[in-house]
């Protein structure tokens, strides 16, 4: 019962409270978006387009809109959008072909100190769930090692394991597998 | 006969719940695929009474007896007036009718709306009164009152401890979720205890039965969890950089042994159940994980590839050299040791398929008891008479249940969903 009786004073409150506010914007017409105001970001992209902020005008924040700043971490022209390393089988090493992917990924995170990235490792879903956490381990361990050689801290890597528990393709065969032994590298947003 | 009409019912329920109800989708059902070569034949009379109280007490007993594969129960036609367990008993009928023993009962309402559940147990063989027990419950408890005096008949004709009293844990995989759930042992009375997007594995009971610790991938990572039952509150027991996984209790419950990478690689730890007191228990450049205490607790069984492919070995709780243990074939995992201390379970690599093995390990003679391929996570019974295990049949998770010696098989199937990870739990004072 008492929530009939809330529903409604909520939103009458919330109408009353928005009214304020549109009040309150109308009286200064060119106020910026702060730097520190409350800003909804996309994580691993740029910020979002802001549009109006014309005399009269209420800046709006579009988080549907699709120009925003490009950032190199989901450019596809930029080796940095790439995440991914795949294994052979019982492989844990880094191929040769993923050596440019690493290091892109290195010389960012050298560059940009205070962003962490998580590492995970995969595997194909054959043989017990816990061993093929320890092998999704030993790739996540594998990569993590590598960025360390090329520079970056150790605080901005966390490599763990999902082991078998996350197939990117849920098949049975050796296709499927081959796309399920592998590492993932993710920024802050994208886990 | 009677078994074939009442693995027949269950096939008819099974393919009943597939058509009705979300609730009634989440039972498991259970099907005998084998059964062991001497079984009792026994005589279930149905409880004078019984209807008050529904679901049928004696039929939960027969299927139990009939389910574990050491009994064969048979069909009694309706007696007037139905007996109790105060009726005197003609054991040469009984012997006629060629049963080696027989349960009476009875149930009765209580003024306090409580109900009152009696039986006796008799030897018809030798004429012998094997004495019976009486319990008052409410009306919700029938089914575990049945499945007490199916303990109590088990144990009293065996000689070893009955575990339909007791509960499983496992993990179902529907598709948008991952559902970690408690049953009893017969697939009834199941319960969600977390319900989650992401994955959830390797359940492990408390020896109390109290507490389940688990493994949820709720954080994007493996983080070791463990919950209270009663009191449905998840606690972070090891939430370390990097993977924190495979979690055993002590038999004294005093004690997790987890693996983490938190110092590189996977290693075996020891902690308290409540997160403190972390200490390293192996140091190999390998991976070590799937830790399991011998019954004694004095033991650590767990898996390595420190000698260049998994294997099981043993080592002191307390830390020190590890024994290699299994040597046939390239891939040994996931042991478990029976309650006696007497023999392993594990899962061996064979020709490509993965199935459950059980080692003597005294005489290290070891014998592969299924003929399934992707078996995984074999648990035994309390008792140590059957092995739960999970495999995947038609491309869907299945739990499976085999005797220790092979001959004995069942399966527990879920209508719709993939189930996995199953785990037995402790017997219950």
């Amino acid at each position: 019962m008492p929530k009939n009786w809330i529903a409604p004073i909520h939103a009458l409150a919330l109408a009353a409270a928005a009214g304020l506010i549109l009040a309150g914007c109308a009286a200064s017409p060119t106020q910026e978006q702060s730097p520190a105001g409350v800003e909804e970001r996309k994580p691993g992209e740029g910020g979002p387009e802001t549009r109006g902020a014309k005399p009269g005008q209420v800046p709006t924040i579009d988080l549907t809109s699709k120009k925003q700043a490009a950032s190199p971490l989901t450019d596809p022209n930029n080796i940095l959008s790439k995440r991914s390393i795949y294994y052979d089988f019982d492989q844990y090493d880094v191929k040769d072909e993923y050596r440019p992917l690493v290091e892109a990924h290195a010389k960012y995170l050298r560059d940009h100190p205070d962003v962490k990235v998580l590492i995970q490792g995969n595997t194909d879903e054959r043989g017990s769930r816990e061993y093929n956490v320890g092998l999704g381990q030993r790739r996540s361990d594998g990569v993590k090692k590598m960025l360390l050689l090329l520079g970056v801290k150790e605080s901005q890597i966390e490599a763990v394991s999902l082991g078998e528990e996350k197939p990117k393709d849920p098949g049975h065969d050796e296709q499927a597998w081959s796309q399920n032994r592998r590492c993932d590298i993710l920024y802050p947003g994208e886990y | 006969m009677s078994r074939r009409l009442s693995v027949r019912a269950l096939a008819l329920a099974a393919l009943l719940l597939a058509f009705f109800g979300p609730a009634a989708l989440a039972q498991l059902s259970i099907e005998v695929t084998g059964a062991g070569a001497q079984r009792i034949p026994i005589a279930i009379v149905p409880f004078a009474g019984e209807g008050a109280l529904a679901p049928s007490i004696s039929q939960i007993v027969r299927d139990d007896l009939d389910r574990c594969g050491l009994f064969r129960t048979l069909e009694v036609p309706p007696l007037t007036p139905p007996p109790t367990e105060a009726s005197p008993v003609n054991y040469a009928e009984w012997r006629s009718r060629l049963a080696d023993a027989l349960v009476l009962g009875s149930v009765a309402a209580r003024p306090d709306g409580r109900f009152e559940v009696r039986f006796k147990l008799f030897d018809t063989v030798k004429g012998e009164d094997l004495s019976g027990v009486a319990y008052t419950l409410q009306r919700e408890q029938a089914r575990t009152t049945a499945h007490h005096i199916a303990d109590f008949v088990y144990e009293k004709l065996t000689g070893e401890k009955g575990v339909f009293s007791t509960k499983i844990a496992y993990v179902v995989k529907r598709p948008d979720r991952y559902e970690l759930q408690i049953s009893d042992a017969d697939g009834a009375n199941e319960q969600a205890l977390l319900i989650s997007h992401e994955p959830i594995i390797s359940p492990a009971w408390s020896p109390d039965g109290r507490r389940i610790a688990y493994v949820s991938f709720q954080q994007k990572k493996p983080i070791v969890y463990v919950q209270d039952l009663q009191l449905g509150k998840q606690r972070v027991v090891a939430n370390f950089k990097g993977s924190n996984s495979a979690p055993a209790w002590s038999p004294d419950g005093g004690t997790l042994a987890v693996a983490l990478s938190r110092d590189g690689g996977s290693q075996l730890f020891l902690m308290s159940p409540d997160g403190s007191n972390v200490r390293r228990l192996t140091s190999s450049s390998g991976i070590d994980t799937e830790p399991t205490f011998s019954p004694d607790g004095q033991s650590i069984y767990f898996t390595s590839d420190r000698g260049g492919s998994p294997q099981i070995y043993r080592m002191p709780a307390t830390g020190g050299e590890p024994q290699r243990v299994t040597f046939e074939g390239s891939y040994n995992v996931s042991p478990h040791v029976s309650p006696d201390g007497k023999r392993l379970a594990f899962i061996a690599r064979h020709n490509g398929k993965y199935q459950v093995a059980v080692m003597d390990l005294a005489t290290h003679q070891q014998q592969i008891l299924t003929d399934s391929d992707k078996d995984e996570s074999p648990s035994f019974a309390p008792n140590g008479r059957m092995i739960l295990l999970a495999t995947v049949i038609g491309g869907r998770g299945v739990l499976s249940a085999v005797s220790a010696d092979g001959r004995i098989k069942q399966r527990l199937s879920i209508a719709a969903g993939d189930v996995r990870e199953p785990a037995w739990g402790p017997f219950i004072q």
